[in-house]
């Protein structure tokens, strides 16, 4: 039984603006797949077809949950979320002024998810130990790099079985982008995540990442099967390093 | 405090200050208490859409009117159907018919709500400045509408003579029509209060706060906001519906009045819009206030102070009276909320 997520052909925009032309990704069962991309090339794009926050004009999205396989496109987010699917979203979106455990329970506001509530938080409290510190601190007043950590946390309340991460690294120091990368791959370690991780910042998102994908201009420009494959690249090399 | 004993709270209050009245002995402040509780039901309403959710409706005007011209309709369907429909079908249209104010409240507040729904459905897709105007917008083509739908008055209006009294009560009618909108506006702030701390209103505030972030969390927020829409028109509505009967005559400017449309917005910002308190502290005051300036200075200064005192609100409280109150006396965070979040489950 794994959870998987293929997307094929897809096609999006906005109105008149064609954002992502033709782009097939897998994410296979247990997967960190990082997808890579300077800004305006439709990373978040793509990550908001996959939760039905934007309607892709072509293509297919599907999600295989346990051995079932569902079609994403033409499902509210709501119902996708009920799937499994949980997404951490860019810039953290957090409610600034509600305190850590609020937050926390809005994560979990999916009836399925309520129900289990109870034991989703010791499991963040008990990933995430500086959150149950702060339990009773306005979300609003933490560092960015803690704020992260409750946009992980948040998404977790939901026991997601696959988890979209949007741009971990907005707004972080570099010392936190690698400490919140480290959290992810600590997650899909201990809890055989499915994770999919949109990032600019490659040579961090490099490390955890199983295999990724280059999207330029809203198109697939490489696709690696491996960490190595992609750090000796030569798209990458010019797109990333300046090689 | 549970749902129901609120509910007992606020009818033992209303019923207090409905004796309070009764000693006054002067059927003025009938008149005078009508308006003022009439703008608590409406700014109760405005407040579960703007205040709640977020999203600030400039059409408030037009749910009032759907609700007084409702009751225009239902009043002159007798005379109607006595000319048109065959006289087994009227002999029954008389039987029902005059149908009593609250009946009509509910019938008003339905079809406002429906509105409401339908608009919602329509606007929802845009957001902050955009959905304002479009609430705006609606105003204007029902108004186009009503002045030109000849069977309600169209421009000329439509008279509506209020009886001397009630079938029910040996009161004056006006008494009578007071009593009703204490009910509807008890009614009101307890729906308000019940969503407030129920799960519908976590969802509407991360609506208000974040909406992206809501609908990551699986929040499904297009239905929370019909829900918004359809609840806070058919309020509206219900505050219009018995209007006509109020006021005597009814026109379609004076129905769909600046009044309303600013009122419904400026008393729960000068209240405070996070909570119930701030809508019914703001109708009462300025209410009040208008009630005595039109009666002291001249009706046209009521809409000035609205005005200043919305101006003077934005600047110095922008978060209201109970704002200004929480920021004189902040609670203690912790245990407060603690016992929200017990009664909310």
């Amino acid at each position: 039984m794994g959870n998987s997520l293929t997307i094929e052909n897809i096609h999006a925009g906005y109105g008149a603006v064609r954002v992502i032309e033709n782009v097939s990704m897998d994410v296979g069962s247990g997967q960190t797949v990082v997808l890579l991309g300077t800004n305006g090339n439709g990373k978040s794009t793509l990550i908001k077809c996959i939760m039905g926050i934007c309607r892709p004009t072509e293509g297919r999205i599907i999600a295989d949950i346990d051995g079932h396989k569902h079609d994403l496109i033409g499902m509210t987010t709501e119902e996708i979320v009920d799937l499994g699917i949980a997404l951490v979203p860019e810039g953290r979106r957090l409610f600034p002024k509600l305190t850590v455990e609020e937050n926390l329970a809005l994560g979990a506001f999916r009836k399925t998810a309520r129900q289990q509530m109870k034991s989703n938080l010791d499991f963040c409290f008990e990933t995430f130990p500086r959150l149950a510190e702060r339990r009773k601190q306005l979300a609003g007043s933490m560092s960015g790099g803690e704020q992260q950590m409750l946009a992980l946390a948040r998404a977790l309340m939901l026991a997601p079985k696959i988890l979209l991460v949007d741009e971990p690294s907005v707004g972080l120091s570099p010392l936190l982008v690698g400490r919140t990368i480290d959290a992810i791959s600590d997650l899909k370690k201990k809890y055989q995540l499915t994770v999919l991780m949109a990032e600019q910042n490659f040579t961090q998102a490099i490390r955890i990442a199983d295999s990724g994908y280059v999207i330029v201009h809203g198109e697939i420009a490489f696709s690696g099967k491996s960490a190595d494959e992609l750090n000796n690249n030569d798209l990458i090399r010019k797109f990333y390093l300046g090689l | 405090m549970r749902n129901w004993q609120f509910f007992l709270a606020a009818l033992a209050v209303s019923g207090l200050a409905y004796l309070g009245t009764r000693l006054i002995g002067n059927d003025y402040v009938y008149f005078a208490g009508y308006v003022v509780l009439q703008f608590v039901v409406l700014a109760t309403a405005w407040n579960i859409l703007g205040g709640y959710c977020g999203y600030v409706n400039f059409g408030s005007a037009a749910f009032f009117a759907i609700g007084a011209y409702s009751t225009v309709a239902l009043h002159k369907f007798p005379q109607l159907s006595a000319r048109y429909l065959p006289e087994t079908l009227n002999s029954v249209v008389e039987f029902i018919f005059p149908l009593s104010i609250p009946v009509m409240i509910v019938i008003g507040g339905a079809i406002a709500g429906l509105v409401g729904l339908g608009t919602g459905y329509l606007t929802l897709r845009l957001r902050g400045v955009f959905f304002a105007i479009a609430t705006l917008a609606l105003a204007v083509v029902l108004q186009t509408l009503i002045v030109n739908w000849d069977y309600v008055g169209g421009s000329r209006g439509a008279y509506i003579i209020r009886p001397n009294t009630t079938p029910y009560f040996d009161i004056n009618y006006i008494e009578y029509l007071f009593i009703i909108m204490l009910l509807l506006a008890v009614i009101a702030i307890t729906v308000a209060r019940s969503i407030e701390r129920s799960q519908l209103g976590y969802g509407f505030a991360t609506i208000r706060d974040d909406e992206l972030a809501a609908e990551a969390t699986g929040v499904p927020t297009l239905r929370l906001k019909l829900i918004a829409t359809t609840l806070s028109g058919a309020f509206m509505g219900m505050a219009g519906a018995p209007f006509p009967f109020y006021i005597g005559y009814l026109e379609p400017s004076s129905a769909f009045g600046l009044a309303y449309a600013v009122n419904a917005i400026a008393m729960p910002m000068i209240g405070g819009t996070t909570s119930w308190v701030g809508p019914l502290l703001g109708a009462i005051l300025l209410g009040t206030l208008q009630q005595v300036a039109s009666v002291t200075i001249s009706s046209a200064v009521s809409l000035l102070i609205v005005g200043l005192l919305l101006v003077f609100f934005v600047i110095i409280a922008p978060n209201g009276i109970i704002g200004l109150w929480q920021d004189y006396f902040p609670r203690k965070e912790a245990p407060a909320r603690e016992n929200s979040k017990a009664e909310a489950t």
